[in-house]
């Protein structure tokens, strides 16, 4: 018996060996050596020199552009997730139905997202916003004056969220497939008791997509945090106008790349990473009072 | 039932005009690449391109300082293809010993699989650099290419999913004809997961050909850029007189995404509402 379970383990570890190996050579390992050069002065060149918490300290008393990284991809975040999601809700309420042309509707809606990871898509809407671009031709349409995207810190922020919102695809299919699953009986009994839209949204479709929503929101809040492209190619790498779309990940980028000083990078990540930890902990904290589990006594 | 408030064709007409705006960008896009640069600006309200012509395409593809567009594109497809055969077999490999085999700590280490699902990858991105600086590996593909032959979290927890779904008398069956693990594995479960590989597999295409940080970190001679790098030096180059030509290539790069997309429409689909990444 007991060389059998040895075996089994045996055979268990070969298969799930090459996850083992690599997430000790690719993240276990690395994620160390980031703590440690986070507590240290490190140019490449020369070796890590001990200096304590001063990369955290600096981080939140001396460094200007780091507090506005931090304020501008706070922003980005807690307003791009949520209208993301908000849209991405909406278009999957119009898009559930039995229609014919459905199909071609949801592949035009899921489009945008498939291909908005890629450079040319930053470079187009980089250019969508420019100060001769469509939008500001349509702004002048409609009696409003140009907007000076690349001079302006706030609005060039709005170009990027409307870039992230632009991309809901993902969030929305996954809502789509949560609503096929409410029964609609549900609502042809609620209809029978004379309830009205908003009472069946509020009372019926929401509650019933709670699990799904705190899902979508987990994911996009993490990605959220981590997003690079389409700064670096909107900013052409430098984070401007004023330091108004110097994501965190930009910033962490060029502490690391541009001025060498990987301590202060590393420092950066683990901030990151007890950030979007704490976030996500305080999202499943509080989801006990607002998920709500089809089977009672929940999961 | 959001529905029965619109009437038909009122319901056709709005999900229509939002989809046009859904994919006006995309479209301008298109049709700018076919302007003459010096007027993609003052007629950018207008989609029709007047004069048309196609010398955008030409002037991008041969490109700047001796590099052509065909070389990001080879580049590419070169990291692409080796990280995704690497990705994908790897990936059900292990998913096959998370799903289907019982041994100490199995469970401890999917767990810690699924956190490193959610780790942001800054955390590990300047000792990563520094670990495939000093092996010399700078300038090589190898950086992007060899931890894809480790196994991606992500893909190993959509095969898992989709490994739970095949009855065990399959295993059982096969085990009392004397079929080994690994045999189980190579010729009843990886035939049977072909559509989890292909979702994998089209994941893998689209993440490997947009990315931008690897290749910007550990591709440094021209020669070796990929499509998002290549694109990226038009732009750093940006001037009145390759607009045409930057647009014309962004076009190009987004032909070999949106011809997976409309190949594999189905299993993208069902690929993300299954599981919900992007």
């Amino acid at each position: 018996m007991k060389s059998l379970s040895l075996r089994n383990n045996l055979v268990g570890y070969t298969f799930i060996s090459p996850f083992v190996i690599g997430f000790l050579i690719f993240t276990l390992i690395p994620a160390a050596a980031s703590l440690y050069f986070s507590f240290t002065d490190y140019d490449l060149l020369s070796a890590p020199s001990w200096i304590g918490l001063e990369n955290y300290t600096s981080m939140f008393t001396s460094d200007d552009r780091y507090m506005q990284s931090l304020k501008v991809t706070m922003l980005y975040v807690f307003l791009g997730v949520p209208l993301r999601l908000i849209f991405a809700l909406f278009v999957a309420m119009i898009l559930n139905t039995t229609s014919k042309a459905v199909g071609l509707y949801r592949t035009v809606y899921y489009l945008p997202s498939i291909i908005g990871g890629s450079v040319a898509v930053s470079i187009m809407w980089r250019n969508l916003f420019g100060d001769q671009g469509v939008i500001n031709v349509m702004l002048n349409a409609i009696g409003i004056d140009s907007v000076r995207w690349f001079g302006d810190p706030n609005a060039a922020l709005f170009m990027l969220v409307t870039l992230s919102v632009w991309q809901f695809g993902s969030s929305m299919l996954i809502f789509l497939a949560g609503l096929k699953n409410i029964p609609t009986e549900l609502y042809e009994a609620s209809g029978v008791d004379g309830a009205g839209f908003f009472t069946k949204f509020f009372r019926i479709t929401l509650p019933m997509l709670t699990p799904i929503i705190l899902f979508n929101l987990i994911m996009q809040l993490i990605s959220a945090f981590m997003t690079f492209v389409p700064a670096y190619i909107i900013s052409k790498g430098e984070g401007g106008p004023l330091d108004g779309t110097l994501l965190y990940s930009l910033y962490l980028f060029r502490q690391a790349f541009v001025f060498f000083d990987m301590g202060y990078a590393s420092a950066m990540a683990w901030v990151m990473l007890i950030i979007v930890g704490v976030l996500t902990a305080a999202v499943f904290a509080t989801s006990k009072l607002w998920v709500h589990y089809e089977t009672e006594g929940g999961r | 039932m959001l529905l029965k408030k619109f009437k038909w064709p009122i319901y056709h007409i709005f999900v229509g005009l939002l989809a046009i705006v859904m994919v006006y960008p995309v479209i301008w896009l298109l049709m700018s690449s076919f302007k003459p640069s010096n007027v993609i600006f003052t007629t950018s309200s207008s989609l029709i391109p007047d004069p048309w012509i196609w010398t955008n395409y030409v002037t991008g593809w041969i490109g700047s300082s001796g590099q052509s567009f065909m070389s990001f594109i080879t580049n590419s497809l070169e990291i692409v293809i080796l990280s995704t055969i690497g990705a994908v077999l790897s990936s059900a490999f292990i998913a096959f010993g998370f799903a289907r085999l019982q041994f100490r700590g199995r469970a401890i280490w999917f767990g810690i699989m699924m956190v490193t699902l959610m780790l942001p990858h800054d955390v590990v991105l300047v000792p990563q650099y520094i670990m495939f600086s000093k092996l010399g590996w700078i300038g090589t593909i190898s950086p992007i290419v060899v931890p894809q032959y480790f196994g991606v979290p992500f893909f190993i927890f959509l095969m898992v999913q989709f490994i739970r779904t095949i009855p065990r008398e399959m295993d059982e069956a096969a085990t009392i004809d004397g079929v080994g693990k690994f045999g189980l594995f190579l010729r009843i479960i990886l035939p049977l997961i072909i559509p989890a590989l292909a979702t994998a597999s089209i994941f893998s295409f689209y993440w490997r050909w947009e990315d931008l940080m690897g290749p910007l970190l550990y591709l440094n001679k021209p020669s070796a850029y990929t499509v998002s790098l290549g694109l990226k030096m038009f732009l750093d180059s940006e001037s009145v007189s390759n607009w045409g030509a930057m647009f014309a290539m962004s076009i190009v790069s987004l032909i070999p995404v949106l011809g997976v997309f409309f190949l594999f429409q189905r299993y993208i689909v069902e690929g993300i509402s299954t599981s919900g990444l992007k």
